[in-house]
């Protein structure tokens, strides 16, 4: 679960980093209001969305007096931005922070993250920050530092201090930086946190260190054991079907193909939208109904998948488990009973009770092509959009 | 022979006479496991399925003399039940179990790294050697015994696997469901070598897919160790790039974790990449026959 900077600063604050002072506002009234009360005279407005490059796709605004400061966050609020990290429709703007300016000497990055080769909690630093990171990892590695933290010791001070000294920290800023890294890995345990990253951690005019931005990743596994973190989810950043598709159990992404596909289990639905392309088709999405596949769970599927307008035909493809194959086939048929189903509907079913499936459909009399493999499925769902196909 | 577990394994469920754990601990029986009992904390004493129920994993330990556990406990409990097989001596531990928190995974790892103890999973479907022993949740059926192991990320990508393998009339030594989870037990390199090591197992099948570097790792040992013909397939090709990843992840694998990379390390590696997933069984029968 990804948050927005606002609300990653607001847990920054509570563990002790340092932040700029600064406050969200939803409307441009609240904003003046929070302006005001910073008691300066320069402001930066930042769009709040889940993605990165918002000063380049223009989120990021800095103004210098409160009508120019309520023109920017209205212009700002309903729009949808878009960034480099986002799609061609971009993400709502629903709120904005509003922060005091700072003077930056220098900007550096840090990021902190559970890395799966090593098994533990790894810090990343590097004196290039506010940059791009990817591409600093691409075009020079060397520049970024890392240190992994061993399970039981913890993290140690001598770990920050070695960071430290290589950014080319001085004085105080060592220390500074020590406790700030130790608070931010404090916070990533506490809170179950899958990545942190401050880009860029800047050193102020005056010699202090300052979290300018803030991005925080939230385990969605362990969201069950911090139910007040769980609150901070903005479902209006996601797409809404793959919104709709979680309150109903089912794992949905959308692509930008023309064929669907429903499929049970992650590695099979990866597989089959490999399959679609190899046969030259483009997969609509991915679609994992899981092992529990009932006629509801298929009928929402069905749903979801049509409610997309590009997709020409579907592609059913399940490997019958523990759940049957014929059960399975009756909830495809009540499906298609219940849902008006337009487009060609092709499937295969394997595994438990599978003939007992294909033969239910046969019966059906409905307009559903079967297939007794994988193969003869992705060339028939392929087949059946090209020009002159009956359906 | 097989790999991990035989005939002689003696099994216990963590999580015993919950629904799941009922209802696989009775499809291991009709398979013919060795089930010996089960652990409930608090129903020690009872009786489940005409087997003993004890409150703690060194109780069943010993009283049965298990030496392998299939655990489907909750997510939230399940790096307590694997410690505390651990603890009590268990030598294989099976973890069914979706949806653990990363860091518990990484506590349960760093205390594990210390012992000979095996986990297979979290999230995986098991542990299965067609005709002697099912741990895991595996439709027990399909499966024949025979003489290609096979080692898999996915659950219902190696019921592919099994079912192609099984339908080329090759059989399987052992399957082994190595799970989704990013950080996670057994590895490719494990099963590999274990594999490599199995006179009965003459052919190697390889599922991975998108996300991290263990199947570029995996390469790596194929070319160094292993004689036998491996037949992989990589699924994600079409998958869009940074959903579910954050963005630091993609600086420590630095630009790896995309299929296209997973094959190009495997092929390099002399590994029989097959581009369909119905092309598994086919893609064995090829290598059985000589080199790529």
């Amino acid at each position: 679960m990804h948050l927005h900077e606002y609300q990653a600063k607001q847990l920054f604050a509570d563990y002790g980093i340092p932040v700029p002072a600064g406050g969200v506002a939803g409307d441009a009234a609240t904003a003046a209001r929070v302006a005001a009360g910073l008691g300066v005279d320069a402001w930066v407005v930042k769009a709040q969305v889940h993605a990165g490059g918002r000063g380049k796709g223009g989120g990021v605004q800095l103004v210098e007096n409160i009508s120019a400061l309520e023109d920017s966050v209205k212009a700002l609020l309903g729009i949808q931005l878009v960034t480099r990290q986002t799609d061609t429709e971009g993400l709502p703007v629903n709120s904005v922070l509003i922060e005091q300016t700072v003077v930056v000497a220098r900007e550096i990055y840090f990021g902190m993250l559970v890395d799966r080769a090593c098994e533990r909690v790894a810090l990343m630093a590097s004196a290039a920050g506010g940059m791009d990171i990817e591409e600093v990892a691409a075009t020079s590695p060397e520049a970024i530092l890392t240190e992994t933290v061993h399970p039981a010791a913890g993290l140690q001070g001598y770990q920050c201090r070695k960071l430290a000294f290589a950014l080319g920290l001085e004085g105080k800023q060592v220390g500074a930086f020590t406790k700030l890294v130790m608070a931010a890995h404090r916070l990533l345990l506490d809170c179950d946190a899958s990545l942190l990253e401050i880009n860029p951690l800047v050193v102020t005019g005056a010699g202090e260190l300052l979290a300018l931005d803030a991005k925080l990743d939230l385990d969605d596994n362990a969201l069950f054991r911090h139910p007040r973190l769980a609150e901070l989810h903005d479902s209006r950043q996601e797409d809404a079907r793959e919104h709709a598709a979680q309150q109903h159990g089912l794992n949905y992404i959308r692509l930008h193909g023309n064929i669907a596909c429903m499929v049970n289990g992650a590695g099979l639905a990866m597989a089959t939208m490999d399959l679609i392309k190899l046969h030259g088709g483009l997969p609509a999405n991915f679609l994992d109904v899981g092992g529990g596949a009932t006629a509801e769970k298929v009928a929402e599927a069905f749903k979801l998948i049509l409610s997309d307008p590009q997709v020409e035909a579907i592609l059913i493809n399940i490997f019958g488990g523990i759940v049957r194959c014929d059960l399975i086939a009756e909830g495809i048929l009540q499906a298609i009973d219940e849902v008006t189903v337009t487009v060609p509907v092709v499937v295969r079913l394997e595994g438990t009770n599978a003939e007992a499936g294909l033969a239910l459909i046969a019966a059906s009399g409905l307009a559903v092509v079967t297939a007794s493999d994988l193969t003869e499925a992705a060339d028939r769902v392929v087949a059946s959009i090209q020009p002159g196909a009956g359906t | 022979m097989s790999v991990l577990i035989d005939s002689q394994t003696r099994v216990i469920c963590q999580g015993f006479t919950g629904s799941q754990g009922s209802f696989h601990s009775r499809q291991a029986l009709e398979y013919g496991t060795r089930l010996v009992g089960g652990v409930t904390p608090g129903k020690g004493g009872h009786t489940h399925l005409d087997l003993p129920v004890f409150n703690t994993v060194a109780d069943a330990v010993a009283a049965t003399a298990a030496d392998a556990s299939m655990i489907y406990v909750p997510a939230a409990f399940a790096a307590d039940a694997i410690l505390e097989a651990a603890a009590a001596g268990i030598g294989l531990i099976v973890c069914i179990t979706e949806g653990i928190p990363v860091l518990d995974m990484m506590r349960v790892k760093a205390v594990l790294r210390d012992t000979k103890v095996r986990l297979i999973g979290p999230n995986c479907p098991g542990v299965i050697t067609p005709g002697a022993c099912k741990i895991g949740i595996m439709p027990g059926p399909m499966h024949t015994p025979g003489h290609i192991g096979i080692v898999s990320r996915s659950g219902t990508l190696t019921y592919e696997a099994v079912f192609q393998t099984s339908r080329s009339g090759f059989g399987q030594s052992t399957c082994i469901g190595i799970g989704g989870d990013p950080i996670h037990g057994m590895g490719f390199i494990d099963c590999l070598r274990l594999f490599e090591a199995d006179p009965d197992t003459h052919g190697i099948v390889m599922i991975g897919e998108i996300g991290g570097t263990d199947e570029e790792l995996a390469a790596g040992f194929i070319q160094q160790q292993v004689s036998k013909p491996v037949v992989a397939y990589i699924a994600g090709v079409t998958a869009p790039p940074g959903k579910r990843m954050g963005h630091a992840g993609a600086i420590i694998s630095g630009g790896s974790g995309t299929a296209a990379a997973k094959i190009d390390a495997l092929e390099a590696a002399g590994v029989r990449v097959v581009r369909s997933p119905a092309g598994i069984g086919a893609g064995m029968q090829a290598a059985m026959n000589g080199p790529v």
